[in-house]
């Protein structure tokens, strides 16, 4: 029997056709993300001087260190096609934590234990109801928020913890020219990016965001694969609570409200889609340095902070149309 | 404009009905004509064309030829949703009643009565009038016979109670021709009753009805008239009186079959797997049935007849309330999938798309998804080995795409078919189940299927395939198990069965 050599599935007369039709849409797929990055970060350059220095776009990276950490985590969750709302809270609560354990014991290793088991206690919590009781994961992590945040201005009584001795070296620290939270950041984007491509929790994970039923039609325990990625959303949640919490040197239970929507905002803007499927991690931390640069440029130009909240709005709406847009026009080529 | 012209006592007619699709005909120069008063049974197997003629008669499908007549008047694709309303009720198979609303609120969903005076403009106009709705419901359901009240939510009734309210819905809007697309397929008998009844009802007042079945004491019991269709083809009209049962199924199946399969005999093993007395309440009932290794067994029926059902369980999808699954002598536990492809057992879904891809992922992440382990010993991917892998699939099952890294919904059904199947390949499988391996895949993809079955085959795979396509159960099953209903209704060798004994079994004639 002879082998058919696989035929090429492009070549077809409507080629041509298609690449003027499907240009924009298949641009903006592909290289989207890091060409709207690149236009802004030139845009910013032009329109105020500070931008450029060393000075300033190191305070971006600090800035945008406790966002990425966060939109790291909720990658995974969004490409599951789920959601999480409570991390702003969860920040709050880890890095609480964190700070008061530091504050009574001044031992920082236990200190960091204490805010990543409480992370990880978040994320079982949220993994189990969600996946045992089937409920919305919206509406479980918007229970979460107020849990959460109750949880610690209750354990706090409202009242900032202070006495932190070395707790700021985490967030203010660094080695060289490079900050310790910057180095962090990496280390976490670097084992976000291995777990999704390269382990089978990764691919479980793409797996039921596309397709819950074919991945438990192909023996992929869906509900454990849903767990796991809640607990590694805890966990990165209450790295990004210590760094914050770090950096201001102080445990404050009121902190972190709304970042739960900065991170979805980069993790959108980064190119995953809300319905689940597909993502990556460089898509998602182009996606924070996006949200970052444009905080830092309109801080720069003494935008008031007001407008700022209207451009970020404007910015996930606009992510979100294009990614229905793009993703209709894949779907048209299809038919 | 619409056209009057004559009628001849006739509600509808449809003259040399053409539709294609790409690559069928899906119904070529069909012709039914139904009397106002009776009842026009529309018989045919399983793809014959009768929905598609039902989809043409509501407007879903343009006609590529043809014309249709309601009540004299001509139907073009632009008028017919306007004349549907005029007259035209459509009972589907799958009823989409609003669960949560009341009896009243379904049946006046879109034109509920409002308060006020009916002339001139009044804000009264905005509030809809819940007591009239009620108490016209109410006259409605007793005048009908039917046991309900007009305030209780749709929810509450069994199917066949949600199918008598969508025909006295269609008999509140004065519908002159009734649609009913298999009603009896999921309700019992003193409800069928309770159907046969209202259907009786209709026909003194004049309505007609297209009844569609594939029952044969069904239709003897209600039939008028009868129309069969095959292949998309008209082979027949009548009083139901000129037919009778064997006459009829050989209409419906006398297609000499054309396609060649490519089967060969494969030397039979030992009893691989075996399924006794297998039971879920209300779906299917005490099959069993057993496959040996190197055997083909065809799962024949119509459509709606457990058959799906039975191997959903079999690979765990789904849990028995009875019986048993037994493998090479060993008692299976299957409470999920996983156990059953630890076994050895493997399912390719009928619908593909829905259970077996990842539509959005890479030909090569669809093809390892099910393999993991295999590739990830330790904590990470071996990539390299995965492509190899794939690489070789791609190459054993000819599958046509540009790249590994391809996504898979941009590929055609007879290839994302190859994957579904490829992603299996790679384990160690005992049992391959395969639901509708070649539906609405084209012809060549089709036939590369059924060599790589007889392949399977002949290195001992035990097999087991659903298929609604007679020819290709008679052209690559060792043996045949037909089901009706959820029971099984015979079991058939290669050389016994034919289209007659085998659509006999399906549709409970009495043979």
């Amino acid at each position: 029997m002879s082998v058919v050599f696989p035929t090429h599935i492009h070549k077809t007369p409507t080629m041509l056709t298609n690449i003027k039709n499907m240009g924009y849409a298949e641009i903006y797929r592909k290289y989207g993300t890091i060409l709207i990055f690149i236009g802004i970060f030139v845009l910013s350059a032009f329109l105020n001087e500070t931008f450029l220095t060393t000075g300033n776009l190191t305070n971006v990276l600090r800035q945008v260190v406790v966002v990425s950490l966060l939109a790291c985590g909720v990658t995974f969750i969004i490409i599951l096609g789920h959601i999480d709302v409570s991390l702003g809270s969860v920040v709050a609560l880890t890095g609480t934590i964190a700070a008061s354990v530091m504050s009574l014991t001044q031992n920082l290793a236990l200190a960091i234990s204490a805010g990543i088991a409480a992370g990880i206690v978040v994320g079982l919590i949220n993994g189990y109801v969600i996946t045992y009781f089937k409920i919305p994961s919206f509406i479980m992590t918007l229970a979460m928020t107020t849990v959460a945040r109750g949880a610690i201005l209750l354990y706090t009584a409202g009242v900032p913890v202070s006495g932190l001795g070395d707790f700021q070296v985490i967030g203010q620290g660094s080695v060289g020219p490079v900050p310790i939270s910057v180095l962090i950041l990496i280390c976490v984007v670097a084992v976000s990016w291995i777990l999704l491509n390269r382990t089978k929790f990764g691919r479980h994970v793409y797996a039921v965001g596309g397709n819950a039923k074919a991945a438990l039609a192909s023996g992929i325990n869906t509900d454990s694969v849903l767990r796991r990625a809640f607990i590694f959303n805890g966990i990165l949640a209450a790295v990004a609570g210590i760094v914050l919490m770090s950096r201001i040197n102080s445990g404050q239970p009121a902190a972190g409200v709304a970042y739960e929507f900065d991170a979805i905002t980069a993790v959108v803007v980064g190119g995953t889609s809300l319905m689940g499927g597909t993502g990556t991690i460089t898509g998602t931390v182009i996606g924070a340095m996006i949200i970052g640069v444009i905080n830092n440029i309109l801080n720069l130009m003494n935008v008031s902070s007001y407008w700022q909240q209207i451009v970020k709005g404007v910015i996930i709406a606009v992510a979100v149309i294009l990614d229905v847009k793009t993703k209709s026009g894949s779907a048209r080529k299809k038919a | 404009m619409l056209m009057k012209v004559k009628t001849d006592g006739l509600v509808l007619e449809m003259r040399k009905i053409t539709k294609s699709f790409p690559g069928v005909k899906a119904l070529d120069g069909v012709n039914l004509q139904v009397r106002a008063g009776s009842v026009h049974v529309l018989v045919g197997e399983n793809g014959a064309g009768k929905s598609t003629l039902m989809k043409v008669l509501s407007g879903e499908h343009a006609v590529d030829a043809g014309e249709i007549f309601f009540k004299g008047v001509q139907l073009t694709h632009q008028n017919t949703r306007a004349a549907l309303e005029l007259g035209i009720a459509m009972i589907h198979q799958e009823l989409s009643p609003v669960l949560d609303m009341s009896i009243a609120e379904n049946i006046f969903l879109g034109r509920e009565p409002v308060r006020g005076k009916k002339d001139g403009f009044s804000l009264l106009h905005l509030f809809v009038d819940f007591e009239r709705m009620a108490t016209e419901t109410q006259t409605l359901l007793d005048r009908l016979g039917l046991p309900y009240r007009a305030h209780q939510k749709m929810r509450e009734l069994s199917i066949a109670g949600m199918q008598l309210v969508e025909i006295a819905k269609a008999i509140s809007r004065n519908a002159a021709l009734v649609i009913m697309d298999e009603p009896t397929s999921a309700i019992s008998d003193t409800e069928v009753a309770m159907l046969f009844r209202q259907i009786a009802d209709l026909k003194a007042r004049g309505v007609a009805i297209i009844y569609i079945t594939h029952k044969m004491d069904e239709i003897f019991q209600i039939a008028d008239d009868i129309t069969i269709i095959r292949d998309g083809q008209h082979v027949g009209s009548g009083q139901a009186g000129d037919y009778d049962q064997s006459s009829l199924i050989a209409l419906m199946v006398g297609r000499t079959i054309s396609s060649i399969f490519p089967k060969e005999i494969v030397p039979i093993g030992e009893v691989a797997l075996s399924v006794r007395g297998a039971t879920r309440h209300g779906v299917f009932q005490d099959i069993s049935f057993e496959v040996r290794q190197g055997e083909i067994v065809g799962l024949a029926g119509l459509i709606g007849a457990g058959r799906t059902e039975v191997v959903r369980a079999i690979f765990g999808l789904d849990r028995l309330d009875a019986g048993e699954v037994w493998l090479n002598g060993q008692k299976l536990e299957l409470n999920k999938p996983t156990d059953a492809i630890r076994h050895g057992i493997a399912m390719v879904s009928e619908d593909r798309k829905a259970e077996g891809l990842v539509l959005c992922r890479s030909v090569q992440e669809n093809i390892s998804l099910a393999n993991l382990e295999r590739f990830a010993p330790g904590l990470f991917l071996d990539l390299k080995a995965e492509t190899a892998s794939a690489e070789h699939m791609r190459q054993l099952l000819q599958i046509k795409t540009a790249h590994l890294n391809t996504v898979v919904g941009t590929l055609s059904g007879g290839n994302q078919q190859k994957i579904a199947i490829a992603k299996w390949l790679l384990r160690d499988l005992k049992v391959l189940i395969l639901d509708e391996p070649t539906r609405g895949i084209d012809v060549g993809s089709k036939s590369e299927i059924h060599k790589l079955m007889t392949q399977f085959a002949k290195q001992g795979l035990a097999i087991i395939m659903i298929s609604s396509e007679l020819p290709e159960v008679l052209g690559m099953s060792d043996r045949i198990v037909v089901m009706q209903e959820g029971k099984m209704r015979g079991e058939l060798s290669r050389d016994q069965a034919n289209q007659e004994n085998i659509m006999a079994l399906a549709t409970g004639a009495h043979a």
